[in-house]
């Protein structure tokens, strides 16, 4: 793990129309490393996805990714430049069947997971091959979601709460998954609302409410954290 | 000459063949007007303008510069391409944010520019457009006659629909573009210029209209009027087919061709308006249209 930054986010404000959502996020993510945005409903996290992506309506700061600013970039170039999204609400198309799911996404460099790989990571997907995308159960959806982003060569990926509304079988297994694309020099930027599970895949967590980044702890020291994080997050 | 359900089955076939000429330029239209609605929300009022358009390219071509009907085939489409992406690039695009309604009021005004430049230059009497040497005379089917070029111009309609059918639902650019309908920012997400798509999927769609003018040009003579008088009933077929379905859009077009040129020989009085009494009926019964998927 280098120390330099893959991405540098610095004083990110972002707007929906007239509504101001984030108010100067500030946070690192380094080469290799899993990192989570941990907060409260509507604290901004993923929104803070979003921006990183170019997907508001309106943002500033900067957000640096290996050191080129990512902010003046269209979401296509930003997608170009190596950041990919896994979205909350999965964004599977239903006029799409599972392969073309998987197969959109264009090679944007080298060093993507190949599809034998994929079908061995996620072998529901080739059995399915032929269903529409949105037939598939919700787990199935999100590992469609994760798959199609690993094979394009992004190196930074960003998941939107991937456990959400999964059942703890699905979940362990994306947990094993994430942890699989780490090994592989994957980096990740990850929204959870279950800190339980972030624990479990995260080499550091980022707190953030009101839109902006509050507080950070290394996954070592959570335990030591466990009444903070709890007043933060509510639980 | 033999009798079916007491009609002559000349009258019959007859008719059944100009329903189907008029069904592929049902098709060809509303397929366009499909694509261009599926990817930029917008319904096209400017289409029959561009179908004239295609017409006055090819006979400009052949009058100026002695280039034959085969080439304004593939020249017109792209010429009128050509203007589509500037009219998207300069017009439409800053409308997307902006309610469905102000893109129909833009495309309409557009529509009557064009015609009335036109007019102005041409007189709205029209130029006749010869049939090209090779599809000249007609064929004995056995049970009719059929004009050559007739025959051609249904096939030519139906070989482009296919083409445009297996574009869109077998090829890896086809799943882009239905991807992109569906959700344009994750798509862009994934590195795809998508605002360049929808450029070029509008020029693709006027540019299907302007080859539907091209085969109507020896047909009908090329003349300003000649879109406004298809765009009204094609609108009808977009309804009844359902806005944005690809496959709906063939197979409505060419199915209520052949049902008005039926209704000229079983019911004469009601074939100008049988279309729209079908749209009535769709209207009531299957809002989303008959091969639609539900309101936007």
């Amino acid at each position: 793990m280098s120390d330099a930054a893959m991405l540098e986010v610095r004083g990110l404000n972002a707007w929906y129309g007239e509504s101001h959502i984030l108010h100067g996020v500030d946070f690192d993510v380094r080469q290799g490393e899993v990192v989570t945005l941990l907060g409260r409903n509507g604290a901004g996290k993923t929104t803070t996805m979003k921006s990183i992506m170019g997907l508001v309506g309106r943002r500033a700061g900067s957000i640096k990714l290996n050191g080129a600013e990512m902010t003046g970039l269209r979401p296509d170039q930003i997608g170009r430049a190596g950041i990919a999204l896994c979205p909350e609400e999965r964004a599977i198309f239903a006029g799409l069947n599972v392969t073309e799911n998987l197969m959109l996404p264009p090679k944007i460099a080298e060093g993507g997971l190949d599809l034998p790989t994929i079908y061995t990571l996620f072998p529901n997907l080739k059995e399915r091959a032929a269903s529409q995308g949105t037939k598939l159960s919700g787990g199935e959806q999100q590992m469609l979601a994760i798959a199609r982003i690993l094979r394009t060569g992004a190196k930074l990926l960003l998941l939107d709460e991937p456990t959400e509304g999964l059942a703890p079988v699905i979940v362990q297994q994306i947990g094993r998954m994430i942890r699989e694309i780490k090994q592989r020099g994957f980096t990740v930027l990850l929204v959870e609302q279950n800190f339980r599970f972030a624990a479990t895949v995260a080499d550091r967590h980022y707190v953030m409410e009101h839109g902006k980044v509050i507080d950070q702890f290394r996954n070592d020291d959570l335990q030591n954290n466990m009444d903070k994080l709890h007043d933060y997050l509510g639980v | 000459m033999f009798m079916i359900f007491g009609y002559p089955s000349a009258l019959l076939f007859g008719q059944l063949l100009l329903g189907l000429i008029n069904g592929a330029f049902y098709a060809l239209l509303s397929l366009g007007l499909a694509i261009i609605f599926g990817m930029l929300n917008i319904v096209n009022f400017s289409h029959g303008a561009l179908f004239m358009l295609g017409a006055f390219v090819a006979w400009g071509l052949l009058e100026f510069l002695g280039i034959s009907y085969w080439w304004s085939l593939l020249l017109a489409p792209i010429v009128v391409g050509a203007f589509g992406v500037l009219l998207e690039k300069v017009f439409i695009a800053r409308l997307y944010k902006l309610d469905h309604l102000y893109g129909l009021l833009l495309t309409f005004g557009l529509a009557l520019v064009i015609e009335g430049l036109a007019r102005n230059q041409f007189g709205s009497s029209g130029m006749p457009f010869a049939i090209p040497r090779q599809l000249q005379g007609a064929t004995d089917l056995g049970f009719m006659f059929m004009p050559n070029y007739r025959g051609w111009v249904v096939a030519a309609s139906a070989g482009m629909c296919l083409l445009v059918w297996l574009v869109i639902e077998k090829t890896s650019l086809g799943a882009t573009l239905r991807a992109a309908t569906e959700n344009p920012a994750i798509v862009q997400s994934f590195g795809i210029n998508v605002p360049r798509m929808i450029t070029l999927t509008y020029a693709a769609g006027v540019a299907l209209a302007a080859f539907a003018g091209v085969l109507a040009a020896p047909i009908y003579s090329v003349n300003p009027n000649m879109g406004a008088s298809f765009i009204i009933t094609v609108f009808a077929v977009v309804v009844i087919g359902g806005m944005g379905s690809i496959a709906g859009s063939i197979v409505t077009g060419f199915g209520l061709g052949i049902v008005e040129g039926l209704t000229k020989v079983f019911y004469p009085q009601g074939s100008s308006v049988v279309i729209f009494v079908v749209m009535v009926i769709v209207l009531l019964t299957r809002p989303a249209g008959l091969f639609g998927k539900g309101g936007h």
